[in-house]
């Protein structure tokens, strides 16, 4: 048994000797001449315009959160259909269906919940949400903060 | 053009009947003889010559079979194949990706064009050579060369590699094509069309 393990332990020192040999020779052997066009950022040739560190519209990130509503839905009632039959003939049918509607449930209450703050809207009025958090006054302020100037 | 540079002993000693399979080689040729193995070339084309690229890295040519790839990324690239015209608009592009390609790097003045500014020479908006934005180690003539002469290019450019010391390519060094080793790196700006 303990063997077993130690295998395991070998396996995992193996493979990281393996990764830290290959960082090490490429540190070694590897020409290192940087100057700052080097190290702008690759965009196809074009010189990049500003900072990319600026606030964006997160609308795909609401979007993203929102999605893992109907994603868990399907990952998780999914195999409660694969079993439901065998529960049914143990006689446990009724507990089985309940607990999915109970689970169902839960979930379209998340999303009323988006739905009511109007989450799933494209273009959103936030002027409202910003007033009440404080944040600044324009809120069609410029991506790289712009908009103060 | 570069002269081809006399190769050293082969890397790899067979050796005869009751000979010890033993190889030995000096650092550079090792490192050398791994490098020319992997020529990894930008995937870039301005103009005609890039379609003879295209049949380069193609079937018949087969590039691969040197290990000559295209990557997408100068990050991964070591070989920076200037296959067209570049007018002036693109030069200060063409900078960018060479000075963004990780070291060694080299650079291929594929067809007239990129050697001379070609057909386009008398333009107003043709860089007349692109050995004038980025140092150039091969010129490959042609109007636009066969995938054969890119072909033959790759295989001088492995030459070049074979001769070469690491240490100067660790310190930024290259060779020209006159055979000099220099201090890397682009040509200052504004010296082009002059």
């Amino acid at each position: 048994m303990r063997f077993d393990f130690s295998v395991v332990l070998i396996y995992i020192a193996f493979s990281a000797a393996i990764v830290g040999i290959a960082l090490y020779l490429s540190r070694l052997l590897a020409p290192r001449i940087p100057d700052r066009e080097k190290a702008s950022p690759y965009e196809c040739g074009e010189r990049p315009i500003g900072s990319g560190w600026f606030s964006f519209n997160p609308r795909f990130y609401l979007m993203a959160l929102v999605f893992i509503v109907f994603d868990v839905e399907i990952a998780l009632t999914f195999p409660v259909a694969t079993v439901v039959r065998s529960w049914v003939e143990a006689g446990k049918g009724l507990l089985a269906v309940g607990e999915i509607i109970l689970f169902i449930v839960v979930l379209a209450a998340a999303l009323a919940y988006v739905w009511g703050r109007g989450d799933l809207d494209w273009v959103r009025d936030i002027r409202g949400t910003l007033a009440e958090t404080g944040s600044p006054d324009d809120p069609c302020a410029g991506p790289r903060g712009e908009g103060s100037a | 053009m570069t002269e081809p540079i006399a190769r050293d002993v082969p890397l790899i000693c067979p050796g005869g009947e009751g000979m010890p399979r033993v190889t030995t080689t000096t650092v550079d040729q090792f490192i050398n003889w791994f490098r020319q193995g992997s020529i990894w070339y930008l995937l870039f084309a301005t103009a005609c010559c890039g379609i003879e690229l295209m049949q380069t890295g193609g079937p018949r040519t087969d590039l691969d079979r040197f290990g000559a790839v295209f990557r997408s990324s100068p990050r991964q690239s070591d070989l920076l194949i200037v296959a067209g015209t570049i007018t002036y608009k693109m030069a200060d592009r063409v900078r960018l990706l060479y000075a963004q390609m990780a070291e060694p790097k080299y650079v291929l003045a594929m067809g007239s064009c990129a050697n001379c500014g070609g057909l386009f020479q008398p333009s107003y908006s043709v860089v007349p050579g692109v050995d004038a934005i980025v140092p150039v180690d091969l010129y490959l003539p042609g109007c636009p060369p066969r995938p054969e002469a890119l072909n033959e290019a790759i295989l001088r450019l492995q030459d070049l590699m074979r001769g070469e010391h690491w240490a100067d390519r660790m310190q930024g060094r290259r060779r020209t094509p006159e055979g000099v080793v220099v201090r890397g790196g682009a040509p200052p700006l504004g010296s082009a069309g002059a």
